[in-house]
């Protein structure tokens, strides 16, 4: 009952677990009383572990406790002022040295498969790369919209061909994650491997390939069914020109430019590709379409037209700034009530994981083979559309696969003892920390396996609850055993279907 | 009355044997213990480079990079023949069982992958937003019997397409993991979800129930003579693994009414030729493994195989040895009720420049065909119209 005195605590704790010890209330209600008063709309452990895993991957103890007794708007500001525009892990040595041409002539064939072979390796340790700065990142959320743009302007290493190519994109998509959306699509239309996966290189005067100018209509713009084939073909023609030099650079090249007039949205006139971006983002509808897909990737497969309306009219309004809609978006009561709406997507899911238990894995290229037999494969989307997301998600495959995932990460935890459980109840973090210190030392360079009862001890978790609240967003399918330890009901808790979503 | 009548039918049946090949066909049990196996030729396959019309000079001239040259392509007739690296389809031809639907496609065509491959997947009209597959509509009104382990499997692919929507569909790669690994889906309590979370608990539903059904032990191969397995033909790669894996759950008397099976890449623009040839050698020894295996099991005239893609290409090929996005294509009926042959439209491509060709089948007649003739269920709902059926089918 005390616990309703504390805002934002959700139904997770007070129908399924109603068990809360008195001192740890009390104790937070003196320290409610120590803070602002603006505290008072304080989002609690609930509402931070929402916002965190929403805007990033998992949500670790420690930054819970850290968003837990702000309000919500301190709390996104917070999270948007803490955005960065570069990763901090050092990506592979190749990224930035020169690299062959795909399609070399005159390779024998051993030279071809040693090319192919270093290639291929290249891509894995490109993967493994993301996947390490998503879990290490001081700025999750700038990780979460580059792999949203990553998913909106969709290239893949199996038609790009050349890894260093994906990177100069990625380092693209994160620079402008939280920027402007019309210079990103500016940006993206002169990428190269952009250029490469949608055949802009291919698309010659007399001589048009379609690919680039329908899919950005389709897909980074309009949507379906706000242009016609004819505007599809004519801005083809617009983007006749846009090439590559040999060293995989933009190249303008005036004479395979069609300089005819074009009919494009009824306006005719010789327009270039620049014109033609413009005039896209001169249509409502591109703010409007954006919106909704940042909507679906961060609060709910179901916008409510009002929002959209208000939010996508700001969108527009700002020039297509893209922090000041996140702002908006994640302020919306529609966010703060949509826990469980989302299923977890494969990265949300394993990267979350280790996020939220402080573990690192033995092999992150092994990382990110997992995630691409979950379906998701970064840096190689299934197709231009990217990932559908949502229920596509989980299938009998990806769950089972999912699902041992998890239980072997429980499993290959080390045995729960529940030695740091002080006499009065209360966890005992100091030797908690000690104990997981020693395993880091001892260790080395190894990854340490999870420790459930150092975890609790470090987090304070005392209880089932306890560790529901942390791990879950709406109470377990199956309801927990009484009397279990917050370390005994991790591995139930995980492979519990309500962690899949969140 | 009754009885002499069930005592013709029989005499009939009897008959009939004598003069075919393979008991079961006369004993074919209807609805849908008669398996469907769609094949997804994913990326929108080449029609026109598939079933070629070698008799035009427009084909020549519309392709005059990547037209497979007339010595080469295998005769069908004397106006169109399969590509030279389909000859594992040839002895199914020969024995008219081989249907070779020509111009299949639908009114106001969409040339958008995504959109196109809805379009079928649900077996909507052109502008016509339906969210399930066309599969789970026909489950959902004319459900599929208990016992079977699941409505469907889909194998290659993480997309349920057709089956999306609420069918019962395991995705499969390997049935002893699938059984392994089913154990971590629990029994789990009936209550109000989220759509999300409800999601989730679905699936572990069917896991559970196909995990049950893949269990059983296996069943022997038939010991009918006239099936014995002859040595299957050679086909290797992803396609026919996934062949293989569906032959095998079958022989273990696993009970399923659909599979559907992706083979992906078809989505040439540039440099065709060797991508296709590819593609389509792997399709046609993968389809003839399958026949082989099926027959071995008795069940190849309890089978009806059908493509499918999102589109054809176009006629006149682009300046990178490709083509790009079209609308009517060729697609293929096979299995050991069919009435092998040629349907539907040859390309007519005189005058044809840039533009697209027009269809002279709609997949809608396929997929009514199918429900009505094979499965003997109603299709006259699940459509949104009226779709003529198409004389494919014997008995």
């Amino acid at each position: 009952m005390a616990s309703q005195d504390l805002a934002g605590l959700s139904y997770t704790e007070e129908r399924a677990f109603p068990m809360r010890s008195h001192a740890q209330t009390a104790f937070r209600l003196i320290l409610l009383c120590l803070l602002p008063l603006t505290a008072w709309a304080g989002i609690g452990e609930e509402g931070a572990r929402h916002l965190l895993s929403r805007t990033g991957f998992g949500a670790n103890p420690a930054q819970i406790a850290l968003y837990a007794p702000l309000g919500r708007e301190q709390a996104v500001d917070r999270l948007l002022d803490h955005a960065v525009y570069n990763a901090l892990s050092a990506p592979p040595a190749w990224v930035n040295e020169p690299f062959d041409r795909p399609g070399k002539p005159n390779l024998t064939e051993d030279e071809k498969k040693a090319l192919q072979k270093e290639r291929n390796e290249h891509a894995q340790e490109l993967r493994g790369w993301w996947l390490e700065e998503m879990r290490s990142t001081p700025s999750p959320l700038t990780e979460k919209m580059t792999l949203f743009w990553h998913n909106h302007f969709v290239s893949g290493l199996d038609k790009v061909g050349v890894p260093q190519l994906m990177y100069q994109q990625n380092v693209l998509l994160r620079h402008q994650a939280l920027g402007n959306f019309g210079q990103l699509l500016h940006a993206i239309a002169r990428d190269p491997a952009m250029m490469r996966y949608l055949d802009t290189v291919n698309n010659r005067k007399g001589q048009p390939n379609e690919n680039f100018a329908r899919e950005v209509m389709e897909l980074f713009t309009l949507g379906e069914g706000h242009y016609s084939e004819q505007d599809i073909r004519e801005a083809a023609r617009a983007f006749t020109g846009w090439s590559l030099d040999k060293d995989f650079h933009f190249v303008y090249r005036p004479n395979q430019h069609d300089n005819g007039d074009k009919t494009i949205f009824g306006q005719q006139g010789n327009f270039d590709g620049d014109d033609v971006l413009d005039m896209l983002l001169r249509k409502p509808q591109t703010a409007r379409f954006v919106t909704i897909r940042l909507w679906k990737y961060l609060v709910s497969p179901t916008p409510n037209e009002a929002d959209i309306q208000r939010l996508s009219t700001l969108f527009y309004r700002d020039n297509y700034e893209i922090r000041p809609l996140l702002r908006a978006m994640l302020l919306t009561p529609a966010f703060w009530q949509s826990q469980g709406q989302l299923i977890k997507s494969p990265l949300e899911l394993t990267v979350g994981t280790l996020v939220t238990f402080d573990l690192t894995p033995p092999d992150w290229r092994a990382l990110a083979g997992l995630n691409r037999q979950l379906g998701q494969d970064v840096f190689n989307p299934p197709n231009v559309k990217g990932w559908p997301g949502g229920e596509v998600w989980i299938n009998s495959a990806t769950l089972l696969t999912r699902k041992q995932f998890l239980d072997r990460l429980s499993h290959d935890a080390a045995p729960i003892r529940n030695n740091f459980i002080k006499a009065d109840g209360q966890m005992d973090e100091a030797r908690g920390r000690e104990a997981r210190i020693q395993r880091l030392i001892q260790a080395g360079l190894r990854p340490i396996k999870l420790q459930p009862d150092e975890w609790t001890a470090i987090y304070h978790v005392r209880n089932a609850a306890d560790s529901a609240r942390l791990l879950l967003a709406v109470p377990p399918a199956q309801p927990l055993p009484e009397g279990m330890s917050g370390a005994q009901a991790i591995a139930p808790l995980l492979l519990d279907p309500a962690y899949q979503v969140h | 009355m009754f009885q002499r009548r069930e005592f013709l039918k029989a005499m009939g049946a009897g008959l009939l044997v004598s003069v075919l090949p393979n008991l079961s066909y006369a004993l074919a049990p209807a609805g849908y213990q008669r398996l469907l196996v769609l094949i997804e030729l994913k990326g929108g396959n080449d029609g026109l480079n598939t079933v070629i019309p070698y008799a035009s000079d427009d084909y020549y001239r519309l392709r005059p990079a990547i037209g497979i040259p007339r010595p080469q392509v295998l005769q069908l007739n004397e106006q169109v023949g399969l590509h030279p690296a389909m000859s594992s389809l040839l002895p199914l031809w020969q024995n008219h069982q081989l249907a070779v639907l020509q111009g299949v496609g639908y009114p106001e065509p969409n040339l958008s992958h995504f959109r196109s491959i809805e379009i079928w997947e649900t077996a909507s009209a052109s502008n016509q937003y339906l969210g399930e597959g066309w599969l789970s509509r026909l489950f959902r009104s004319q459900p599929v019997p208990a016992g079977f382990a699941a409505d469907g499997v889909v194998l290659s692919s993480q997309n349920l397409g057709p089956l999306d929507g609420g069918a019962r569909a395991v995705v499969l790669s390997n049935p002893q993991d699938f059984a392994r690994q089913a154990k971590l889906a629990a029994d789990q309590q009936a209550g109000a979800h989220s759509s999300a979370l409800s999601h989730i608990l679905k699936v572990e539903g069917d896991i559970r129930t196909a995990a049950t059904a893949l269990q059983q032990p296996a069943m022997k191969p038939a010991a009918n003579p006239a099936d014995a397995p002859t040595a299957p033909p050679k086909a290797a790669g992803g396609f026919a693994q996934a062949i293989n894996t569906l032959a095998d759950i079958l022989q273990n008397g696993t009970r399923i009414a659909v599979a559907r099976i992706t083979l992906t890449g078809f989505d040439t623009h540039g440099n065709q030729q060797p991508t296709q040839a590819r593609l389509l050698g792997e399709l046609a020894d993968g389809l003839a493994l399958l026949q082989n295996r099926l027959q071995a099991q008795g069940r190849w005239d309890d089978t009806l195989v059908l493509s499918y893609a999102e589109f054809g290409r176009r006629p006149r090929e682009n300046g990178n040895r490709g083509t790009d996005h079209g609308t009517a294509n060729s697609h293929f009926m096979l299995g050991g009720r069919v009435k092998g042959g040629l349907y539907g439209q040859t390309p007519v491509l005189a005058g044809v420049t840039d533009g697209n060709l027009p269809h002279a089948i709609d997949f809608r007649q396929l997929y009514s065909t199918v429900v009505q003739d094979w499965w003997g269920k109603d299709a006259r709902q699940l459509f949104g119209g009226h779709f003529e059926r198409l004389p494919l089918l014997r008995g």
